[in-house]
């Protein structure tokens, strides 16, 4: 039996707008997932630990501050020391195109910018899901 | 990973987070795994004290087990939470909001939380609850919350699994006659009334503690009537002990009974300020203390684990019958059953007699 695909969805950084946040969260419940959504205004740590306790397949983060290019590559480094390799990880939020090579190559695997279809969102999840769903 | 090797056990035992979240998720999808894992944490388990916190929607379970986290953490104890949120019966997803209340712990390398799905499960709790308990225990942690789904009326499975139960509940939800329900109200070792800043608490403090002071008159069998009584008895001479249940009330000169009854605490909290935290906190270590002096914690543990495992043999049944033999014998039994060669009383016997080979 194929197991749930769990999904943390995290607000990192200090702005205070979770409307789409919750939209993901929502559309991603609705695709059978199980999503853990953690509020507003986490720090990178609480977000990696939260992702380490909770064993997670994916980390969604949102992000409208404009604090992307420093937030988004510490979670990173942090999910690496946390040995978290097989985790996807995406962003998404108001995040300029120019920002978005430097921070795949930081290894987020995808950027998502307002205007995405949620059903886009979850197609991604699902095809490039590192860890086996069996 | 391979998933119970010794090493991975003495990761469990030194309390390795990422070793633990990861067998609790073998446990969560039923991994033929874990029937060996549980085989061999099972003695390193039994030390934590399993606390629950369970009540209506909206109460503030959250809140108040995140105010329990720190209060147990100033007092040196390593806590584990385990969160059960509902899973949406259509798509089988969830939204696991619990821990947003619980952020400020997310950091502690002494507080695991972990949130699980109901997944369909009745009761108040997951499926995978019991055994993501016995990892969480034998990683040592001192204390293990379990928050409930907020429950209704009948979700008690809480009382298999946890030694103190917290209830939490709000002013105002309803006249006394919900409190009269058979239901959550029975089920509380400690009670919790939240929200404690808004109109009415008075009134539900004063309603929740009539209820219980009938329950005792009516010679009911609850889970406090005997631990309060027998405990109070022992240290009759202890100033502490008095002085702890002298804000409880209870039932003087009860037929049969030569010293008072106390009722349990009925604590009027205000969990988003922090009010009154320290008094639950102190009440359920009490609690936990007051359950080995008395020897009910054994006795609980005793009936729980006949509990479990009674209800292990029903889900080995349950596979069994849903075989694709079981399912053709059965078939075959049914057609005997519309021909009227066999009623169904001697079909459902033979069946039965054929799950036993």
């Amino acid at each position: 039996m194929a197991r749930k695909i769990k999904v943390l969805v995290a607000k990192p950084g200090l702005d205070g707008h979770d409307r789409g946040a919750k939209v993901i969260a929502r559309a991603l419940r609705d695709a059978g997932m199980e999503v853990i959504y953690t509020g507003l205004r986490q720090t990178p740590e609480q977000i990696v630990q939260t992702a380490l306790q909770e064993d997670v397949d994916v980390v969604a983060m949102s992000i409208l501050s404009g604090a992307h290019n420093h937030l988004f590559p510490r979670v990173m480094e942090l999910m690496r020391q946390n040995k978290l390799d097989d985790v996807l990880v995406i962003g998404g939020g108001v995040i300029p195109e120019d920002d978005i090579p430097g921070l795949k190559a930081a290894g987020i695997a995808a950027i998502f910018t307002p205007g995405t279809p949620t059903s886009t969102t979850i197609e991604f999840i699902k095809a490039n899901l590192k860890r086996s769903l069996e | 990973m391979d998933a119970v090797s010794d090493s991975t056990i003495q990761e469990i035992l030194n309390g390795n987070m990422r070793t633990i979240a990861r067998l609790i998720s073998l446990v969560e999808r039923n991994a033929k795994e874990r029937i060996e894992l549980i085989k061999k944490l099972h003695q390193y388990s039994g030390k934590a004290h399993v606390l629950g916190i369970t009540g209506p929607p909206g109460a503030g379970k959250s809140t108040v087990t995140d105010k329990l986290i720190g209060e147990f953490r100033k007092r040196n104890k390593r806590v584990a939470v385990i969160a059960v949120d509902p899973s949406s019966p259509f798509t089988g997803g969830a939204i696991l909001g619990d821990r947003i209340r619980m952020m400020n712990h997310a950091t502690d390398p002494d507080v695991f939380i972990r949130s699980l799905a109901s997944r369909g499960h009745l009761g108040g709790l997951a499926q995978a609850c019991g055994e993501t308990l016995r990892i969480l225990d034998a990683a040592q942690y001192d204390i293990i919350i379990i928050e409930t789904v907020g429950v209704g009326q009948s979700e008690v499975e809480i009382v298999r699994y946890a030694d103190t139960i917290v209830l939490v509940t709000v002013p105002g939800l309803g006249d006394d006659i919900q409190a009269i329900k058979a239901g959550i109200m029975e089920i509380g070792d400690i009670f919790c009334v939240n929200k404690a800043d808004k109109d009415g608490t008075e009134r539900t403090v004063r309603e929740i503690r009539a209820m219980l002071e009938t329950a005792i008159l009516n010679n009911a069998p609850t889970r406090f009537t005997e631990l309060y009584a027998s405990y109070y008895k022992n240290h009759q001479s202890d100033s502490a002990v008095q002085h702890s249940f002298a804000g409880h009330h209870g039932i003087t000169n009860l037929p049969g009974h030569e010293l008072p009854i106390p009722l349990p605490p009925v604590i009027a909290t205000v969990a988003e300020t922090g009010k009154n935290i320290q008094e639950l906190a102190d009440a359920i270590i009490l609690h936990g203390t007051m359950l080995k002096e008395t020897g009910l914690l054994e006795q609980r543990r005793n009936e729980n684990l006949l509990w479990e495992i009674e209800n292990m043999v029903l889900d080995m049944v349950t596979e069994k019958i849903n075989s694709s033999e079981s399912r053709n014998q059965l078939e075959k039994l049914v057609a005997s059953v519309q021909l009227r060669k066999l009623d169904t009383f001697e079909a459902s016997r033979k069946l039965f007699e054929y799950l036993l080979h």
